[in-house]
């Protein structure tokens, strides 16, 4: 009897931790849905006060004029540019960092950590106008590698705290058994932890994508050539000139976003996985 | 195990280089800057004034206004962070089918660009067209708010989006701490006889403070400093400049008035209240403890 009641009891839990889970996820996706609803919408129903999500005579003419009509396949080829060379530094700088500090010993380590953290607290006013006038110095302004540098430091304190992190978790007495097969520390760090360290590694590249992907304000700072704007800066061109692009700019967004929802879809194993921060053993 | 210097170096110098150009070089300029007259017409022959720009700042009459207001935007956006973060991570953290799904789909927000999200919101938030005052009038029949006329909802509208923003971080970050709970603590409390809420406040969330702390500090440097989100979704401090955090006022002052050196001086303001918040709130918590 007292199995069967608690069957039940068990049953109610699950529906209602369904129902739950079903309305908190339709809450958190309507603003996404919304996006591509408007990008839908012909220009006569930009201004509706209708609920539909799919509006009345949907079309796909908005994404036809900004996929053909405007600079977009430049603005893209620019942000796939700046995000994987943000990427491939990111992952390369922040996985040697962390290494150092989480497996190296030397003065100074406790500080530099924390230092890394205090550059996050930095407001960005405090760092764009130094930044331009450090740029125009080295003949960085207008240029993709100008951008690439500051997102590669943007995104480094929080990949070189991650990584830290990760390389904690992982027995030191693996890579000293290679040392005693004659392995250098270097190759030791290569060949054993590397490898084993990937769910981190895929964390750092995404966030490093993503800084390079998604980042407005720098970009807007540093580029001004039309022919070099990213795809954030090139949105921000739909969405301030006419009205009327309101559905192109909704359009442009659900483009932009689609590469990295596809990824973090596609990751989020890894994020939850991957993701230890500051030096807690897992 | 012993490390020679240069293989030290090997490792750090390519980050230190980085970060030191693009971050530890502006802020020492910055500091330079502050104790300079630079504006738009001065920004070649400025001249140095000393500390007076600094002591403007506390001649700004609404300086405690945004400065309130900075705590409360931070308080209350974490606050919601972590209650629905960590909620809606226990709940994914059952045995359910289907969850990946919900996993999957619930960590969105975190995966859209910042930017596209807030005008995403703010055109949610508009009075005649927004489909949130018309979900509150054509489905509860309830009046439409006025989100950007009255100092209160023009606040409550950047703070709804950026809790939509940023529960998903704390919940990834929760799902990784549960999953590495062992059962058997879980298996003792029960043969105790410990009810759920007990076990959620004396197993569960004692478990989930190493990965969370270092979580809440970032989440509160990074709201602390956030200017998408208010700048956007406000239309830049609608109504009339009383919807400013410090860092939103101070992006105001450098990039629409042009006050290249107040902004820098109220920019090092800034820095300094967030650092000594954060070093006081990591002394108290020893957050940092851990870090080896």
């Amino acid at each position: 009897m007292v199995k069967k009641h608690s069957r039940a009891k068990k049953t109610i839990e699950t529906v209602l931790v369904y129902i739950l889970l079903v309305v908190i996820t339709l809450i958190t996706i309507y603003p996404i849905v919304q996006i591509f609803g408007i990008s839908l919408r012909p220009a006569n129903e930009l201004y509706s006060t209708s609920l539909r999500i799919i509006p009345e005579n949907a079309s796909f003419k908005a994404y036809r004029e900004v996929l053909f009509e405007k600079d977009f396949f430049t603005w893209l080829r620019n942000s796939v540019i700046v995000a994987l060379a943000v990427s491939i530094f990111g992952v390369t700088l922040a996985s040697n960092a962390g290494y150092a500090f989480s497996r190296l010993r030397f003065r100074g380590r406790k500080t530099g950590m924390i230092s890394i953290l205090v550059t996050q607290m930095f407001p960005a006013t405090m760092l764009l106008l130094p930044l331009y006038i450090l740029m125009s110095k080295f003949h960085l302004v207008d240029t993709l590698f100008g951008i690439i540098i500051a997102y590669t430091a943007t995104a480094l304190p929080f990949c070189i705290w991650t990584m830290k992190g990760y390389y904690d978790t992982i027995p030191v007495d693996l890579e000293e058994a290679a040392m005693i097969d004659g392995t250098t520390r270097f190759g030791a760090f290569v060949k054993v932890t590397l490898p084993l360290s990937a769910p981190a590694l895929v964390i750092t590249a995404l966030f490093s994508f993503m800084a390079g992907w998604s980042e407005f304000i720098v970009a807007r700072v540093i580029i001004n050539r039309q022919g070099l704007y990213t795809l954030p800066l090139g949105l921000e061109s739909l969405s301030s000139t006419f009205q009327t692009e309101w559905a192109n700019y909704a359009a442009g967004s659900v483009i932009v976003c689609i590469p990295v929802v596809v990824l973090f879809l596609l990751l989020s194993r890894f994020l939850i996985s991957g993701l230890t921060l500051g030096g807690v053993k897992g | 195990m012993r490390t020679s210097k240069s293989l030290i170096w090997l490792f750090l110098l390519p980050s230190a280089v980085v970060l030191g150009l693009v971050v530890v070089y502006p802020f020492i300029y910055n500091l330079y800057i502050s104790t300079t007259n630079m504006g738009l017409y001065t920004i070649r022959d400025y001249s140095v004034k000393g500390l007076s720009n600094y002591r403007d700042i506390f001649l700004e009459k609404d300086l405690w206004y945004y400065f309130g207001k900075t705590i409360v935007w931070t308080f209350v956006n974490l606050f919601f962070h972590m209650v629905l973060g960590i909620s809606i991570a226990m709940l994914l953290n059952r045995q359910i089918k289907g969850r990946g799904v919900f996993r999957a789909l619930l960590i969105l927000p975190w995966a859209m660009p910042q930017y596209i999200s807030a005008l995403t919101w703010k055109g949610m938030f508009n009075y005649q067209y927004g489909s949130i005052n018309l979900i509150l009038t054509k489905v509860f029949h309830m009046p439409a708010i006025e989100w950007f006329s009255n100092e209160t909802w023009a606040f409550i509208a950047p703070m709804l989006t950026n809790i939509w923003l940023g529960f998903p971080f704390i919940m990834v970050v929760t799902l990784g701490g549960l999953q590495s709970i062992p059962k058997d603590l879980y298996e003792a409390a029960d043969i105790d006889g410990a009810s759920p809420i007990r076990k959620f406040f004396d197993v569960t969330l004692p478990m989930l403070k190493p990965v969370l702390t270092p979580a809440i500090i970032l989440g509160t440097i990074w709201t602390f400093n956030n200017i998408n989100v208010i700048w956007l979704v406000t239309d830049r401090g609608l109504p009339a400049d009383k919807t400013h955090i410090l860092v939103t006022y101070v992006y105001k002052a450098a990039f629409t008035y042009y006050r290249y050196g107040y902004a820098a001086a109220f920019s090092v303001f800034i820095f300094l209240l967030l650092f000594v918040f954060v070093i006081f709130y990591i002394r108290k918590t020893k957050a940092l403890g851990e870090v080896r």
